[in-house]
């Protein structure tokens, strides 16, 4: 179990910057000031252990009165999003309720797991969607060249087994990018520079956490 | 890019080069400075060729530079605001009527010829600041559409 406290954040834009040896770097800007935890789940009342963190702006009258209990218990301004950070149990003391979590639990240097909602794409067909490789171009395929090929056998089993990959609805879904460099910590601005692209479209929200493959080989180091 | 998220601006303004640039426009030689790195050394090279274009767009902008050497040409693509951009001299300011001047690729010889531009901006040799100040762009986008014209 590898899991940490991370950040929320929403995805600002990409961009490129420069090292100092002159290579070009493209970053994906995220901005996460103002995370605050806003509650704790434990072990013996919820079964397991997290930080619930809150962030983003909203106007005043969007939010309901329960959800405004909640910021209220916790003594905390209200927050557009809320999500729950699974973590051990020790760490619940390092982020105690109502307290900021700061974005100097991240370093530069540092590798991320990024998870998001993906832009939705609409219905798409298979080749798009699964990566299937359609029908040449020539030698007599007519009216034939994005379809996906067979999709099951004959008499027996007389059905489609479950799970064969059609067209459909594509995109829109939960994608986490791991083990992404963190290229800058800019606490001034409350921003994070990612390598890279991450999930969903710009102004959406995303969740940044220590890496967990490099946690493993750290562990694994380690033993 | 006329609408730069200000969050983007502070960091493109971050790296962006403490000495600008001199102003050339597509058409002019110029000579650019650019470090290069062999094995463990870094030294400065020269470039000297026409730009053939500049590429816009905040701190991703770019120019190409093309020379012929030897008979054959050769093309350069430098980003602005690198760091291995150490200097840009002008050399001759030409005479164009196009922002991108690939038909020089089609063309040798005396055909590739570039006319020289007369007048006050070819006069003003000297290193102008760039017209289009990136510390404007930040707060107010809607100046920076007007600057990008």
């Amino acid at each position: 179990m590898h899991r940490k406290v991370g950040l929320l954040a929403q995805k600002i834009g990409m961009t490129q910057i420069f090292r100092e040896d002159g290579t070009r770097v493209p970053v994906t800007v995220l901005f996460a000031k103002g995370n605050v935890v806003v509650a704790h789940r434990t072990e013996d009342r919820d079964g397991y252990t997290a930080v619930q963190v809150g962030f983003g702006e909203r106007k005043a009258t969007r939010f309901t009165k329960p959800d405004l209990g909640r910021f209220k218990a916790a003594g905390v301004e209200p927050k557009r999003w809320v999500r729950e950070f699974r973590c051990a149990p020790e760490d619940l003391a390092k982020f105690a309720v109502a307290a900021e979590v700061p974005l100097s639990i991240f370093a530069p240097g540092d590798r991320v797991d990024v998870t998001g909602t993906s832009k939705g794409k609409g219905y798409q067909g298979v080749m798009k969607r699964h990566g299937m490789a359609g029908k040449p171009r020539t030698h007599g395929v007519h009216e034939y060249f994005r379809h996906g090929g067979s999709i099951g056998m004959r008499k027996t089993p007389g059905r489609v087994l479950p799970g064969m990959r059609m067209a459909g609805r594509m995109g829109g879904e939960r994608v986490t990018e791991e083990n992404l460099e963190l290229v800058a910590v800019r606490e001034d601005d409350g921003v994070l520079l990612v390598r890279g692209p991450v999930p969903g479209p710009n102004g959406g929200l995303v969740m940044v956490r220590p890496s967990h493959k490099a946690a493993i080989r750290a562990a694994h180091a380690a033993a | 890019m006329s609408n730069v998220h200000p969050l983007i601006a502070a960091v493109e303004q971050s790296s962006a080069r403490a000495k600008p640039l001199p102003t050339f426009r597509p058409g002019d030689t110029i000579r650019v400075h650019a470090l290069i790195r062999e094995g463990n050394k870094e030294r400065i090279q020269v470039f000297e060729g026409v730009c053939i274009h500049r590429k816009r767009g905040g701190r991703r902008r770019s120019f190409t530079v093309r020379k012929v050497s030897h008979g054959i040409g050769v093309e350069r693509v430098f980003m602005e605001d690198s760091p291995k951009v150490v200097d840009v001299e002008v050399v001759t300011r030409g005479r164009v009527r196009r922002a991108k001047l690939y038909y020089l690729r089609n063309l040798r010889g005396k055909a590739a010829r570039i006319r020289a531009r007369l007048g006050d901006y070819a006069e003003n040799l000297v290193q102008a600041p760039e017209p289009e100040a990136p510390a404007d762009e930040a707060p107010a986008s809607e100046s920076a559409a007007s600057d990008a014209g």
